[in-house]
């Protein structure tokens, strides 16, 4: 039987559950041996002039080795980052510390240098920065009129860059529609938050080269990131990933701070260590989602939907990363799994003075999940339809050819209705529809909400050469063992186990004796790492093609070797050995082959496209119309992504993804004053979602395979949260709709949604 | 520097530190226990939960001198010498109840610890005493049903969730 789609428990788990993984804060090297410790002076306001920095009384402190400004780094030629596009506004660079302007709250100014990690708190407090005051930009609209003023004055603009043509907007767009509505819908900012923090760890060798330990989500990358930063060539550079402790998104590339650390250790002559605290990490990583978005939809009584438009406004914060780049990914989903006969969306990205925006859980597809899911909602009502009977209209009919969108995404495969009746009968929809008529009629003080999403998403997009390819070696040892680099980069995935499965499907070596190794620039020199939910679909599919191809290899060999021909041979997988056919005696372990000469292939795998999994996700809340108070009950999704490999790890992928979908939802929020000044900085005040705010969830389960790898399997990392955070906002929403509530934007905070019954009732106090 | 006497593990140590050293530094950099991790500020997140004389406390704002007298126990502990994992660490693998693993030493400390007070929690009363460990991997579905499961397997063998640290309790 084969060890694919079975439950099979992770190898990494006995060592993370006894003495733990190894983060880069763990690392224990002899290479980072009398190590010193870097700390980060950090901008207290939003926007100002630095007149200037006074280091003295730092530099006489006890244990400090050094402290270095943004005028040290110049002096060595180090140079801003450039803006990660070429078609993002070049004018907005990003200092590595800043040198004559702060532009947001936790932005490094100046970097102390300790004998001692304590040592560096008390240091830091020395460093004098005398700031002038600018305007601080906050509201992303602000941002984009340029009225409150520019935070790149040289740019002439707040805006990095557009996708899409405002001006060849369709004025006849919703001609002979019944129905129109529109709304401005705020898809919240949220911190992407993994629960281990930033760090790096550097040491320069004798010999030149920059040996650097950062957590990070594509090794590779992040070391191209970091040569361009120091200025070196790529083979001076070598990156080692140790154990990641989440990444989200937010782990992608490389931050000032690891560059500064790396160099540093350079100036230095000794290896450096940097590792941020909770309130640097809410401050200094990249945040996200933080889009508006202004919906009109229109369409018929009967809820079909004609057209629908989306303007987007994507805030980024105060330098353009890769949050600049998110809107092109809302355009190209703006329909969704929907069957709109016309649609246009176009959007900007603008600079504010915060912390600048990357890509978290999903990153650009949650957000055109979440606005066409409100906005079918909000049609729904207007129409006077039943949510879920406006999908099952709208909703593309199953297909199996690729399907090609008006914005250019080609669905590979899709049986959206079928998801959506799954999702419906396992919740009872009928019943919760009762249950609902029953406390409205009663006016309970508990009204019950029901949420629909029906989301489709893109995966499996491309890696450094672009495209959706893959890299993969695979070699088998004399001994039996076997040892396995991929080019995808796990940070909680699970990839030691599953593609260990993977090759031991194909190869017949218990899992046991395979070892995974990733995120090594010296030993993986190509990889596009993990993230857009690619890694099973290219890397697992790369690993599966490597081992097969390894078998080709070792077949040539043992027919060479026993003088027959390859076709009179067979592999057994269930020894490892090839045998002759019709002599099953003489027989040949895989593992002998290597023993005169290395047996291992490195293979890419390229698949025609990105893949399109969906889904339909239904939340059950309980809102307090007293307070306003939001119990979420439960949420039932189905999320199909074609051939599950591991089912217990593909479901906690859903269940994570579920979670912080919903969080973001009716929870999690990052809120500034109106003077750019953080409200939300440590874990006291940013309200991280807990065990006791969500239920268990309800799986279903549904595989629709794709054809484009051999695997048939599409991403699952980021399904849960692109269907929960819809779901779950509608839920609110639909609980307090029958009281003339139409929307509440994101997310539906005690207060908020205590506001929204009293506006509705003409309360002053909304 | 003040001199500090404690148990570890169930081992005797005693070691000079600077009196504003804390606990989880202590355990992380001088004695080399790094499974517990420091994830905030705040004591919100419980990353450094290890058990003081039995109980949970989240150890990035205990300082070591207050643990002088005191035994201390994390999750290195929980394993017995032949390598067998605790009943909650093999229940957190059994479950899936950990991805990227940051969280997972202090919330099986807290699990553990949860487990000695109340050996028959509802599902409700796991979510509860969890609430002060927060993870982001797993929505904590998978974290709950390996509470579960442990406290299921511990009834049905008659054991404590904590046989090392209840004992030095009781000592």
């Amino acid at each position: 039987m084969s060890i694919l789609g079975t439950r099979v428990l992770r190898t990494e788990d006995p060592g993370f559950l006894s003495t733990g993984a190894v983060y880069t804060d763990d690392v224990q090297d002899e290479r980072l041996a009398g190590a010193c410790y870097v700390h980060f002076v950090r901008s207290t306001v939003a926007h100002a002039k630095i007149n200037s920095i006074d280091t003295s009384a730092a530099k006489e402190a006890e244990g400090v080795v050094a402290v270095y400004t943004a005028a040290d780094l110049a002096a060595d030629g180090l140079n801003p980052l450039k803006p990660m596009a070429p078609f993002m506004n070049q004018a907005m660079l990003q200092p590595l510390l800043a040198s004559d302007t702060v532009r947001f709250v936790g932005e490094p100014v100046a970097a102390v240098v300790t004998e001692q990690v304590y040592q560096g708190e008390d240091a830091l407090e020395l460093v004098d920065v005398d700031y002038e005051f600018l305007p601080a930009v906050v509201n992303m609209n602000d941002a984009l009129s340029g009225e409150k003023g520019l935070l790149f004055p040289d740019a002439g603009t707040n805006v990095i860059c557009t996708f899409g043509d405002s001006s060849a907007t369709n004025p006849d767009l919703f001609d002979g529609c019944e129905v129109v509505v529109s709304e401005t819908i705020q898809n919240t900012r949220v911190a992407p938050a993994p629960m281990e923090t930033r760090a790096a760890a550097a040491a320069w060798g004798e010999d030149g080269r920059l040996t650097a330990w950062i957590p990070n989500q594509g090794a590779q990358g992040t070391k191209a990131a970091l040569v361009r930063a120091l200025g070196v060539e790529p083979n001076v550079v070598r990156l080692i990933t140790p154990d990641v402790g989440g990444g989200f998104g937010a782990k992608f590339g490389i931050d000032p701070e690891s560059v500064v650390t790396c160099w540093i250790a350079k100036q230095l002559g000794r290896p450096a260590r940097w590792s941020e605290t909770r309130m640097e990490n809410l401050l200094g990583m990249p945040h996200g989602r933080a889009q508006q978005h202004k919906v009109t939809i229109g369409g018929m009584k009967d809820g079909t939907v004609l057209a629908y438009r989306i303007e987007i406004l994507q805030d980024c914060g105060a330098y353009p990363k890769a949050g600049a780049f998110l809107p092109s990914l809302t355009i190209l989903m703006t329909p969704g799994p929907y069957n709109i006969p016309r649609a246009e969306s176009w959007s900007w990205s603008v600079v504010t003075n915060t912390t600048p925006v990357g890509a978290y859980r999903g990153a650009g597809r949650p957000e055109a999940a979440a606005a066409i899911d409100r906005a079918m909602d909000l049609f729904a009502d207007a129409a006077g339809v039943d949510p879920a009977e406006v999908r099952r209209k709208n909703l593309l009919p199953k297909f199996s050819e690729p399907h090609k969108t008006a914005f250019g995404a080609v669905y590979d495969s899709g049986d959206y209705v079928t998801g959506l009746e799954k999702a419906l009968a396992a919740a009872d929809y009928e019943g919760l529809l009762a249950e609902q008529a029953k406390r409205r009629a009663n006016g309970d003080t508990l009204q019950l909400g029901i949420g629909l999403a029906s989301y489709v998403e893109i995966t499996g997009a491309g890696a450094e050469a672009g495209g959706p390819n893959e890299n993969g070696t695979v070699e088998v040892h004399p001994d039996g063992t076997a040892t396995v680099l991929t080019g995808t980069s796990p940070h909680g995935q699970g990839h030691q186990t599953v593609w260990a499965m993977l090759v031991s499907n194909e190869l017949g070596i218990p899992i046991d004796k395979i070892t995974v190794k990733w995120g090594d620039t010296d030993l993986i020199p190509k990889g596009g790492g993990t993230g857009g939910s690619r890694s099973l679909q290219l890397g697992g599919a790369a690993v599966q093609q490597a081992s097969r191809e390894l078998l080709d290899v070792a077949r040539e060999r043992a027919a060479a070797s026993l003088e027959i021909a390859q076709s009179d041979l067979e592999f057994n997988v269930d020894t490892s050995a090839f045998s002759v056919k019709g002599d099953p005696d003489k027989s040949m372990p895989l593992s002998s082959l290597a023993e005169t000469e290395r047996l291992f292939v490195n293979s890419v795998f390229s698949q025609p496209g990105a893949t399109f999994p969906f889904g339909t996700h239904v939340a059950v809340v309980e809102v307090d119309t007293e307070t306003g108070k939001v119990n979420l009950r439960r949420v039932v999704t189905v999320d199909d992504a074609g051939t599950v490999i591991n089912p217990l790890l593909a479901e906690g992928q859903r269940h994570g993804g579920i979670a912080q979908g919903a969080a973001q939802a009716f929870l999690e929020e990052v809120v500034y004053d109106d003077d750019g000044n953080p409200l939300t900085a440590t874990f006291a005040d940013y309200p991280f979602l807990s065990a006791t705010e969500v239920p268990s969830f309800e799986l279903v389960d549904m595989a629709t395979p794709t054809s484009y790898n051999p695997l048939g399997a599409k991403g699952i990392g980021e399904a849960g949260s692109i269907g929960a955070t819809p779901a779950v906002q509608n839920a609110v929403i639909d609980a307090v709709s029958h009281l003339g509530v139409t929307h509440i934007d994101m997310p539906t905070s005690p207060q908020r949604v205590w506001r929204a019954i009293n506006a509705v009732n003409g309360s002053k106090e909304a | 520097m003040t001199q500090i006497k404690l148990t570890v593990n169930g081992g005797a140590r005693s070691d000079e530190v600077e009196p504003r050293l804390l606990l989880i530094h202590y355990l992380r950099e001088t004695l080399g226990l790094r499974a517990a991790n420091v994830g905030c500020d705040t004591t919100s997140c419980g990353a450094c939960t290890v058990l003081l004389d039995g109980e949970s406390v989240k150890s990035c704002t205990v300082l070591a001198v207050q643990a002088n007298d005191r035994s201390v126990t994390t999750t290195e502990g929980l394993v017995a010498e032949d390598g067998t994992m605790s009943a909650v660490q093999e229940a957190f693998r059994e479950n899936h109840g950990l991805q990227c693993g940051f969280c997972t030493p202090g919330m099986v400390m807290a699990a553990t610890s949860l487990l000695a007070e109340n050996p028959h929690p509802t599902e409700q009363e796991v979510r509860e005493g969890l609430e002060g460990n927060f993870c982001r991997c797993t929505g904590y579905h998978n974290i709950v049903q390996s509470v579960l499961g442990a406290a299921e397997k511990l009834s049905s063998t008659g054991s404590s969730a904590t046989a090392e640290s209840s004992t030095e309790v009781n000592a």
